[in-house]
């Protein structure tokens, strides 16, 4: 064991005190929205400091104010469509791209390598894309939220990067065994690998769920709007008085001070609870893809 | 394709004919090459389309006559934007937020993955890290939100900076404030995700010139700053020269949630501008024109640190 000078232990002490200091800085925005959601209405509109603590009697008037509004359980249940529907064909498109790119002595492999690369440098940008989103006749569809950008040169750099650590004598003995290449990628390439799709599935996913660009640009039916946009409506835009107009009873006043913090937590919570789940493999992800591929 | 190394017959034996090679390579991959045809659709698509759409920043283009129908009118659209007040607005707003954003943001991964290394309770630096990228999975419209609500007439960061002596009321909707919420509720969001790369290198330093060092007698200051910073200055050279290269891109997503018309004078960016002329205006042309130029300068710019990158530490984007 290392000797410490007195001069390491007070730097120790001090390290630890701001590190926690900073801990307390990440989380204390989203504890104060959701001490906020729960406390009483009147005191959140008079308050002009951190809620650390509920004010007044815990209630749950917010919640149940959001949970019968329909435009929130609807683009809930939407956000759902849209990350399981992109996350799906991307995670396709995705592996299918990271295998023909692990791949060696392919003719056209430059090619293929150039076409992908070159959209993480250049892209047509938001009108071009808007005018070919139109073009197609998918706006105010869910195509419009599900197919642009479901797959990212990027994330198939990861992936082709981890593909590529595979073994050469396992494709070998596929093929000397009369596997062809769709068997491999299924029955070989993909088994080995759930980790790394573990992560691209987690890239998608988090991705679609926060995005609302794409739907404020694309959508203009509202039963087809993502929860973000829902919540930007709400929260940004100051658009309570949809749910308020929606909700029945005179609840609906009294809590309106609540429905900002409770529409917050709604969408923050999912991604909380899984979040201890999943860090692990977001880490394993922004190291492979910090590592050139 | 490599020649054999000093065989001088060797380059006698010359490249079948390229319909063989194609014949070959077919029977081989042709698997291969139907897996490829989906995703390269997509990006035909999806990517390509539009790169060929960007033509429209040379045309008056109308929705209803398409690319191949509507009028070319050259440069007309690009020298509207530079003979308009709004160049040189968003154009300072873009760089200066930019510049701000990489001074305060770039140094504190840094830091906080050092002081990170310094911890020796493993479950203490497990926690710590782990709670810092939290906020990295929060969605730019919560954030937003959150920070709205902080800076609103009687919201906390409004009341701290009234302790602090300043009475000029809601904070979000004055410009002097725009930039230090913007860059501040970034940093908030992607310290933690900016220091991994950082505490990976600092992970991946050899523990042995840490014993040396010890033997030489070599303090924890010292070996911080001739075993630490060394190990991971690299690193910090090619983000640093990076995020150079991105100095003229600042996106609109997180700006157009934010400003609005009373911050404009210090919040509107070039990507933000164009946002507006395109979308709200419906300025096809115009905005495409606006776009391309940026992304013109950022692909010059991207490429020089790119290489610049590579001459200094052999590590590249490409």
């Amino acid at each position: 064991m290392l000797q410490r000078t007195n001069g390491q232990k007070v730097f120790a002490v001090f390290n630890t005190i701001g590190l926690v200091l900073l801990s307390i800085i990440f989380i204390l925005p989203v504890w104060h929205v959701a001490m906020g959601s729960i406390s009483d209405p009147l005191k959140v509109s008079a308050t002009s400091g951190l809620i650390l603590t509920p004010l007044g009697e815990p209630t749950m008037g917010g919640y149940k104010l959001v949970m019968q509004n329909n435009s929130i359980l609807m683009s809930y249940l939407n956000t759902f469509i849209y990350v399981l529907g992109s996350t799906a064909i991307g995670l396709v498109l995705n592996i299918l791209a990271a295998y023909v790119l692990s791949r060696k002595n392919l003719m056209f492999k430059g090619i293929i390598v150039f076409v992908v690369m070159f959209t993480m440098i250049f892209n047509g940008g938001l009108i071009p894309t808007y005018i070919l989103v139109r073009n197609l006749g998918m706006l105010d569809t869910r195509w419009a939220i599900i197919l642009p950008g479901c797959v990212t040169a990027y994330n198939i750099i990861i992936m082709r990067t981890s593909f590529s650590q595979i073994p050469d004598e396992l494709y070998e003995a596929a093929r000397i065994d009369g596997a062809g290449n769709f068997r491999i990628l299924w029955q070989i390439v993909v088994p080995v690998s759930k980790a790394i799709i573990a992560v691209i599935v987690l890239f998608y996913a988090i991705q679609q769920w926060n995005a609302w660009f794409n739907a404020s640009i694309y959508l203009t039916k509202r039963e087809l709007f993502p929860l973000q946009l829902t919540l930007r409506e709400i929260v940004l835009l100051s658009s309570e008085n949809s749910i308020v107009a929606e909700a029945d009873g005179q609840d609906v006043e009294i809590y309106r001070p609540l429905i900002k913090y409770a529409t917050i937590m709604v969408s923050v919570i999912p991604m909380m609870v899984i979040y201890p789940f999943i860090q692990k493999y977001f880490v394993t992800g922004v190291m492979i893809g910090s590592v050139k591929g | 394709m490599k020649k054999p190394a000093g065989a001088a017959g060797a380059a006698a034996i010359e490249k079948p004919p390229f319909a063989l090679r194609l014949k070959r390579d077919m029977r081989a991959n042709w698997s291969i090459y139907l897996m490829a045809l989906p995703f390269l659709a997509y990006f035909i698509i999806f990517h390509y389309v539009p790169m060929g759409g960007v033509l429209m920043a040379f045309q008056d283009f109308s929705i209803k006559k398409g690319i191949f129908g509507s009028r070319w009118v050259g440069m007309q659209q690009f020298e509207t934007f530079f003979n308009s007040p709004y160049f040189t607005r968003t154009l300072t707003n873009t760089l200066l937020i930019s510049f701000y954003g990489l001074l305060f943001s770039f140094p504190f991964p840094i830091i906080f993955a050092l002081c990170l290394n310094e911890v020796r309770n493993k479950h203490f630096k497990k926690i710590t890290q782990t709670i810092s990228y939290l906020p990295y999975f929060i969605s730019v419209v919560v954030v937003v939100a959150i920070l709205t609500d902080f800076s609103k007439a009687n919201g906390v960061l409004t009341q701290m900076a009234a302790a602090l002596g300043d009475d000029g009321g809601a904070l979000i909707s004055r410009p002097e404030w725009f930039r230090t919420l913007y860059i501040g509720s970034n940093m908030w969001q992607h310290l933690g995700y900016n220091s991994i790369i950082f505490i990976s290198a600092l992970a991946s330093i050899d523990p042995e010139l840490y014993e040396a060092a010890v033997i030489d007698g070599a303090g924890r200051w010292k070996q911080t700053l001739y075993i630490t910073l060394p190990g991971i200055v690299s690193t910090i050279v090619v983000l640093l020269i990076l995020r150079l290269g991105q100095i003229m891109s600042v996106g609109y997503e997180k700006i157009i949630l934010m400003y609005g018309p009373a911050t404009y004078e210090t919040a509107d960016v070039i990507s933000s501008y164009m946002y507006r002329v395109g979308i709200q205006d419906s300025n096809y042309s115009y905005s495409t024109a606006i776009n391309l130029f940026n992304s013109v300068i950022n692909f010059i710019i991207l490429f020089v640190a790119n290489a610049f990158s590579r001459k200094i530490s052999e590590t590249s984007l490409w």
